[in-house]
C-alpha cells in the first residue's frame, strides 16, 4: 500500500508544482486523456495552481458509449429471463427514457459484479436463465472481458453472452490531434499497461505533440505535465513514460493476446463524438454465438440525445462543463442529462464533485 | 416523461420518472434520501426528524432513538447484525450528548432462517447490551414467508438520558469552533464490501462498530456545553456528516485533507472500486464542532480513551460559505466536500 503515500506527498507536489511553474513559458494545453486522470486533477484541484491549461479528455468509457447501446442494454435488460450485469457506474447512465437503475426498480434483474468472470459465474449457477454482462470500457477491461468469453465458450455456457461497446485510444487521440489544437497529450497509463506505448509513437511523430504516458496519483500528473512541458518548451516531440512502475514499451502480450483472439477492430460510434474508423472492437467471428446484440433481438431504438447536453464538446475538449448551461442547473449528478456527469471519471461528475460552479451563478 | 402540466417539470425536465418509486439510493444517507425525507417528515408537521430526539424538557432529559438493520451479511469482521443493531442505536443517543437506560428489540425473520443463525445473532445482542450497560427491556418476533425479507431485519428502539450540562445540537456549531474526528474512517463501509461475495479482494479490515457513548461522556465531562455538536458519520459518510451540520449551523467547514486519517486498506479499496472515502460509512467513530477554548481538553480527554485514542483535528467551522464543506487538497487547492449524491454501498447497516 505505500504507493498511497510516497505519490501524495504534499511537499514533493508543491515542490513539482514550483517546478513547472518555473519551466512553462507559454500557457501550453494540455490534454490529459484519461478519466481517471481528469479526476484526480479536479479533486486535488492542480489545474487551478499550474500556468497550463488542462483539457479534459475523452477517457470515460461510460460517457463514450452510444446511446443506442444503452437503450439496447435497457430493452434487453427488461426481459424477464435475463440477468443483466454490469459494473456499478453503467447502472446510472441515461438512455434516452430511463437508466438500468431505474430499470431495476421496475423489476429487471440488474446486478453490479466487479469482474466479468462473476457474470460467467452467474451463468453457471443460474442455468435457467440468460446472463448478459455489458462489456464496455478502454482496452483496460478488453483483457477481462475476453477471458469472460474464453471462460464461457471453454464451459460451453449457452446462456452467457456479451453486450460489447468497446473503444480504443489511439484512433480517438489521433482524431482529437485533427481537430483540437491541444500541445501535449498525457497518455492513460492503465490503457498503456495493457497496450503498451508503441502505438503512440507515430501519433507523435505525424502531429508533432509530446505524449507522456502517465499514472493517476498526484505526483504522477504533477510529474507527467513537467515532462510534457519540459518537451514543449524544448521543441521535442516524443513518447515519454512517466509511468514506468507499470507500464512498458510492448505493454502485456497475454492481455494483448486475450483480446487479439475474441475481438476484431471495427468501426465504432462515440457517444457525444460520432464515427471514429477503426477505434472499436466487436467479437470475432467465432465467438459471435456469445454476442447478446444478436441473441436478443431489440427494436425502436432511436439514439436522440437531450438537446440540453454539450457532451460532446467535452469529450472532445473544446468546452468544459462551465460553458455549458445545463451544468449545475437542469444537469446535476442527482440528474442527469448525459453520460459525463454520471461517472466518477466523467469529467462533468468531476468538476460537480469538486463543487466548481459556473461563474454567473456562483 | 416531461408532458405533465407540473410548472416544475416544465422548467426542470427530469430525463425520466425514476421519483415514481424508490430507488436503493434513496436509503444511502446522501442527498436522495434528504429529498425523500423532505417529502415525507412534514406530514408530522416538522421539517425534519433527527436521528435521536429529547422526549422530556424537564429534569432528567430523557433521549429517544430509533433505527433498523438490514445489514448483509449478517455476519462480518467486528461485529454483526445484533452488535450493529445495539451500538448504531446507543450511538444515535450519544450524539444528543445522552447514556443508554433501556433497549427495544424487534425482529423481521424471513421463513427458513436456521434457527441457529438467530441464537447467535440474539447472543450478540444480549453481550453488545451488557458491554454497553443498557438493558433489553420489550421486543418483538414477526416470521415473514420466504422471499417476503432477506433472511432477518433488526429493529431497536433505545432511551437514554442526556448527561447534565450536555447540549451538543446540529444547529450549534459556531465560527471558530474546532472540528475533531475520534478516529479513522471508511473501515465499516470497507470491511462490509470486502465481504460481499464476488468482490475478489481480500482485506484484513474489520468494522469499527463500537459504542460512543463513553466517548462521549468524558468529553461532555472535560468541556461540558463547549461540545457544540456530535454526529456519527454512518451511511453518506464524513462528508454527509459534516454537510449536514454545516447547514444545520449555517456555518462554512474548512477541512484539511492530510489530517483526515483514512486507512491505508481502506484507501487502496476505495481507489480500486472509484468511491470516496469520506462517503463511506462508519460505526464507530463521531465527530464534533468543539468550542476553540475547550478544544485541547476534548481532544486529551478523547485520546484517554481506546475509542478516541487516534482523535484529532481536521478543520475548523468558519463564517464564510455556511452549509458548505471545502478542503484544502493535498497539493494546496481547495474544493468542495458534497454529500454523497445517490446509492454507494447497499444494506452496509
Amino acid at each position: 500500500m505505500r504507493y498511497l503515500d510516497e505519490y501524495r506527498d504534499p511537499v514533493l507536489a508543491r515542490r513539482l508544482i514550483a517546478e513547472i511553474r518555473a519551466a512553462a513559458t507559454r500557457p501550453w494545453s494540455i490534454m490529459e486523456v484519461c478519466g481517471g486522470q481528469t479526476h484526480t486533477i479536479v479533486r486535488q484541484g492542480i489545474d487551478e495552481l499550474i500556468p497550463v491549461r488542462m483539457v479534459h479528455g475523452p477517457g470515460c468509457p461510460v460517457c463514450v458509449t452510444p446511446l443506442a447501446t444503452i437503450d439496447r442494454a435497457l430493452a434487453i435488460a427488461a426481459r424477464p429471463e435475463v440477468i443483466f450485469t454490469s459494473f456499478g457506474d453503467m447502472l446510472r447512465v441515461p438512455g434516452s427514457g430511463s437508466d438500468l437503475l431505474s430499470a431495476k426498480a421496475r423489476g429487471a434483474d440488474v446486478r453490479v459484479v466487479y469482474s466479468p468472470l462473476d457474470a460467467v459465474r452467474l451463468a453457471g449457477t443460474h442455468p435457467d436463465r440468460q446472463v448478459v454482462f455489458f462489456a464496455v470500457g478502454f482496452e483496460t477491461t478488453a483483457p477481462a472481458n475476453a477471458m469472460a468469453v474464453l471462460r464461457a465458450a471453454e464451459e460451453r455456457l449457452a446462456n452467457f453472452s456479451v453486450l460489447v461497446s468497446h473503444v480504443l485510444v489511439p484512433p480517438a487521440m489521433a482524431a482529437i490531434m485533427e481537430s483540437a489544437s491541444v500541445d501535449a497529450f498525457l497518455a492513460a497509463g492503465h490503457v498503456c499497461a495493457v497496450m503498451g506505448w508503441t502505438e503512440y509513437e507515430p501519433l507523435a511523430v505525424r502531429y508533432r505533440v509530446p505524449i507522456v504516458v502517465t499514472g493517476f496519483e498526484p505526483l504522477d500528473l504533477l510529474e507527467g505535465i513537467l515532462m510534457a512541458v519540459r518537451q514543449l518548451e524544448e521543441e521535442r516531440f516524443g513518447v515519454e513514460n512517466q509511468y514506468a512502475r507499470a507500464v512498458r514499451r510492448t505493454g502485456n502480450t497475454f492481455a494483448q493476446d486475450a483480446i487479439r483472439r475474441v475481438f476484431r477492430v471495427s468501426d465504432q460510434t462515440w457517444r457525444g463524438i460520432g464515427e471514429i474508423p477503426a477505434s472499436g472492437l466487436v467479437l470475432a467471428p467465432e465467438f459471435a454465438a456469445f454476442d447478446a446484440a444478436e441473441r436478443f433481438t431489440v427494436g425502436g431504438l432511436s439514439a436522440d440525445e437531450h438537446p440540453g447536453c454539450i457532451a460532446g464538446e467535452i469529450l472532445r475538449g473544446t468546452l468544459t462543463p462551465l460553458d455549458c448551461a445545463s451544468y449545475g442547473t437542469l444537469c446535476t449528478p442527482r440528474r442527469p442529462l448525459g453520460a459525463p456527469m454520471v461517472s466518477a471519471e466523467g469529467t462533468c461528475a468531476a468538476y460537480h464533485n469538486a463543487g466548481r460552479t459556473r461563474q454567473e451563478t456562483s | 416523461m416531461t408532458t405533465r402540466s407540473d410548472p416544475i417539470a416544465a422548467t426542470c425536465p427530469a430525463p425520466f420518472a425514476e421519483t415514481e418509486r424508490v430507488l436503493l439510493g434513496h436509503g444511502s444517507g446522501g442527498q436522495l434520501m434528504a429529498e425523500l425525507l423532505a417529502d415525507l417528515t412534514p406530514r408530522f408537521g416538522v421539517p425534519v426528524l433527527e436521528d435521536a430526539a429529547l422526549v422530556t424538557t424537564g429534569s432528567p432529559e430523557v433521549v429517544m432513538s430509533t433505527d433498523g438493520f438490514v445489514v448483509t451479511p449478517r455476519f462480518f469482521p467486528g461485529g454483526d447484525i445484533g452488535s450493529l443493531a445495539v451500538h448504531g442505536t446507543v450511538n444515535d443517543l450519544a450524539m444528543m450528548g445522552a447514556v443508554p437506560i433501556a433497549l427495544s428489540l424487534a425482529y423481521i425473520v424471513e421463513e427458513g432462517l436456521p434457527l441457529e443463525e438467530l441464537r447467535r445473532v440474539t447472543s450478540s445482542v444480549a453481550e453488545a447490551a451488557r458491554a454497553c450497560g443498557v438493558r433489553i427491556v420489550t421486543g418483538d418476533t414477526k416470521v415473514v414467508g420466504k422471499g417476503a425479507a432477506d433472511g432477518l431485519y433488526v429493529t431497536t428502539t433505545g432511551i437514554g438520558i442526556r448527561l447534565p450540562g450536555a447540549a451538543p445540537a446540529a444547529a450549534n456549531g459556531r465560527p471558530g469552533d474546532v472540528v475533531l474526528l475520534s478516529g479513522p474512517i471508511g473501515l465499516h463501509g470497507v470491511t462490509i464490501l470486502s465481504t460481499r461475495e464476488g468482490l475478489g479482494f481480500e482485506s484484513e479490515l474489520t468494522s469499527d462498530s463500537r459504542p460512543l457513548h463513553g466517548l462521549v461522556t468524558a468529553m461532555i465531562t472535560a468541556a461540558g456545553c463547549g461540545v457544540h455538536t456530535l454526529r456519527d458519520p454512518t451511511r453518506g459518510g464524513l462528508a454527509s456528516a459534516l454537510n449536514e451540520l454545516a447547514a444545520a449551523s449555517r456555518v462554512g467547514v474548512e477541512l484539511e485533507e492530510s489530517a483526515i486519517p483514512v486507512p491505508a486498506q481502506v484507501a487502496a479499496a476505495c481507489d480500486l472500486l472509484g468511491l470516496d472515502p469520506l462517503h463511506v460509512a462508519n460505526e464507530g467513530c463521531l465527530v464534533a464542532f468543539v468550542d476553540p477554548a475547550e478544544a485541547n481538553a476534548v481532544l486529551a480527554a478523547m485520546r484517554e480513551r481506546p475509542e478516541g485514542a487516534a482523535a484529532r483535528r481536521i478543520g475548523v467551522v468558519v463564517a464564510d460559505h455556511p452549509g458548505r464543506v471545502t478542503v484544502r487538497t493535498l497539493v494546496g487547492s481547495w474544493r468542495v466536500v458534497d454529500m454523497l449524491v445517490g446509492e454507494q454501498l447497499p444494506r452496509i447497516c
